[in-house]
């Protein structure tokens, strides 16, 4: 059996750097090289596009990633697995396969699918949000958080690339250090750290220094070079935390504090298809500079069931926006908002009117003295309809000639809007699958 | 008085119409200060007008760190929301503006 296994994160979001991956997989000597890009709302819009074009449905940049990807990962012998996939992990395969052959790269590709569980519910199941049942919306998608377990077959195959849908985001990590290192389901305790490691990983950058700068109170060299993580996992799942020598950013005890907790909403019970992680006995020790070693995590028995994440029709959100500037701003374009919201009067079930600059973070200043220099009156209202939702921007706009003194800078925007819910969902009712596709 | 700002850093991080904001100690002589001073009261008093559900409290005294779990933060949540940062990822400055009394 190996001493250690070299996971690498790639990528923290759809649209994550694409050349600090490939940095990271070209001098990495990593194992396994992990690209997380699917975000909540990512998969709905997924479905929609699959339901436009059936060849469809897979990352937008998916291409893009694997065509400078695959040669340094078949040069240098690591492996891919990421949920590029999106609502069409099948599609990727094959998409994949055509990059490899045009490529002259020999491949073989599994797609992990069966997170699509639309046709598993019914409507009388109650979101989790809301309590109201899925009857009260329109799902458009229903993906349940497929676990290690699921993918572990494409592991275990000769596959250099893993390509999958809805995977909860630490499982992508897990799933091959339970099959280097023997992990067993019920192993809670390995699970455990091996999830941790996950978590910390599955942003790349963000463990890095990215998303962390403060100037003059938390400084980061080199962000517009930001290096991406690997993590050296030992058989204990006691793992060092690094990244590439030479590359920008900053890997220390509080950067990795900060993304230990991120997105956590319970440290002592943090909830995967794999386990129920316990963060309160996780220590973080600086071992070198850009070296953090993790340790501790405790594991329970993982839930019963799969949350799944439903996608559903929330209409379209139209938007404008005019900017003021210098003395008496705030009271003009406090003045442009109050007359598009009596043009917009009752229009709208929901209005929001925001001051840019002074208002639209916290809805009010929390430091007394601050005022601004400028700012920019934004509106915006969720309707049924696009042509519905134009008018917000419609009536924006008209301010040039209708409204206060100075008003200039307009823009407008509609956007069609995908609302998320959740479920859970018996295990039993989850039927995942692994497709081998071969290029060369 | 000094801002908490100066005392310790936070990421905001969102699930659903929640939002969580550790709060890490600069220096680790500083934790017992956050431990007393930066209670979920304290919290939900500052936070008064964004977060309207409850506010909980985790401490990490081994990471120097306080984890907030705010409930009903983000204006009906991610997905849906009309604010501009849907996912509340700025809260955690406006967290860092807490006075802070030594």
């Amino acid at each position: 059996m190996r001493r250690t296994l070299r996971l690498g994160g790639g990528a923290g979001f759809a649209g994550d750097r694409l050349d600090a991956a490939v940095d990271l997989a070209r001098h990495g000597a990593l194992d396994w090289l992990v690209l997380e890009c699917l975000a909540e709302r990512t998969i709905a819009l997924a479905q929609l596009r699959r339901r436009r074009d059936a060849g469809a449905g897979y990352d937008e940049r998916l291409e893009a990633r694997v065509e400078s990807l695959l040669p340094v990962l078949d040069a240098t012998g690591t492996r891919l697995v990421s949920n590029f996939g999106a609502a069409n992990p099948l599609a990727a395969a094959e998409a994949i396969v055509a990059i490899a052959r045009g490529l002259g790269v020999r491949t073989r590709v599994a797609a992990v699918t069966g997170d699509d569980v639309l046709d598993a519910l019914d409507g009388t199941m109650r979101t989790l949000e809301t309590g109201r049942p899925l009857a009260d919306y329109a799902p458009v998608c229903a993906n349940a958080y497929l676990g290690a377990d699921a993918l572990l077959p494409a592991i275990a195959s000769d596959a250099a690339i893993v390509v999958t849908g809805r995977v909860a985001d630490p499982s992508l990590f897990l799933a091959p250090l339970m099959h280097a290192f023997g992990w067993a389901s019920d192993d809670v305790d390995r699970l455990a750290r091996g999830t941790v490691v996950g978590h910390l990983l599955e942003c790349a950058g963000q463990l890095c220094g990215g998303y962390f700068a403060d100037p003059g109170r938390k400084d980061v060299p080199g962000l517009a070079r930001l290096g991406f993580p690997f993590a050296d996992v030992d058989a204990d799942g006691v793992a060092t935390l690094g990244k590439l020598d030479g590359t920008g950013g900053t890997l220390t005890v509080a950067t990795a504090t900060e993304q230990l907790l991120y997105e956590v909403t319970d440290p002592h019970g943090y909830l995967t298809p794999d386990v129920t992680a316990d963060f309160s006995a996780v220590t973080l020790a600086e071992v070198s500079p850009d070296r953090v070693a993790v340790a501790g995590a405790r594991g329970r028995a993982r839930p019963d069931q799969l949350k799944v994440s439903v996608g559903y029709v929330a209409g379209f959100v139209g938007e404008g926006e005019i900017g003021y500037a210098g003395d008496n701003a705030v009271a003009r374009a406090e003045l442009a908002g109050a007359i598009v919201r009596e043009r917009l009067d009752g229009r709208f079930d929901e209005l929001r009117v925001d001051l840019i600059g002074a208002t639209s973070l916290h809805g009010h200043s929390l430091d007394p003295r601050a005022r601004p220099y400028e700012v920019r009156l934004r509106v915006a209202a969720r309707a049924a309809t696009r042509e519905a939702a134009a008018r917000v921007g419609d009536e924006v706009e008209a301010l040039y000639t209708n409204g206060p003194a100075g008003g200039g800078g307009t823009r407008k925007a509609v956007t069609e809007q995908i609302g998320i819910v959740s479920t859970l969902l018996d295990r039993a009712r989850v039927h995942p699958r692994t497709t081998i596709l071969e290029a060369g | 008085m000094p801002k908490l700002a100066e005392l310790a850093h936070c990421r905001a991080g969102d699930k659903g119409d929640t939002s969580t904001l550790s709060l890490v100690a600069y220096r680790a002589d500083d934790y017992a200060l956050l431990v007393r001073r930066v209670t979920a009261d304290a919290v939900a008093r500052h936070l008064d007008g964004i977060v309207r559900g409850t506010v909980r409290r985790f401490e990490l005294p081994q990471l120097n760190a306080l984890q907030f779990v705010c409930e009903r933060a983000l204006a009906g949540g991610v997905t849906t929301s009309l604010a501009l940062d849907a996912h509340g990822k700025s809260l955690s400055f406006a967290l860092l503006e807490m006075a802070i009394e030594r």
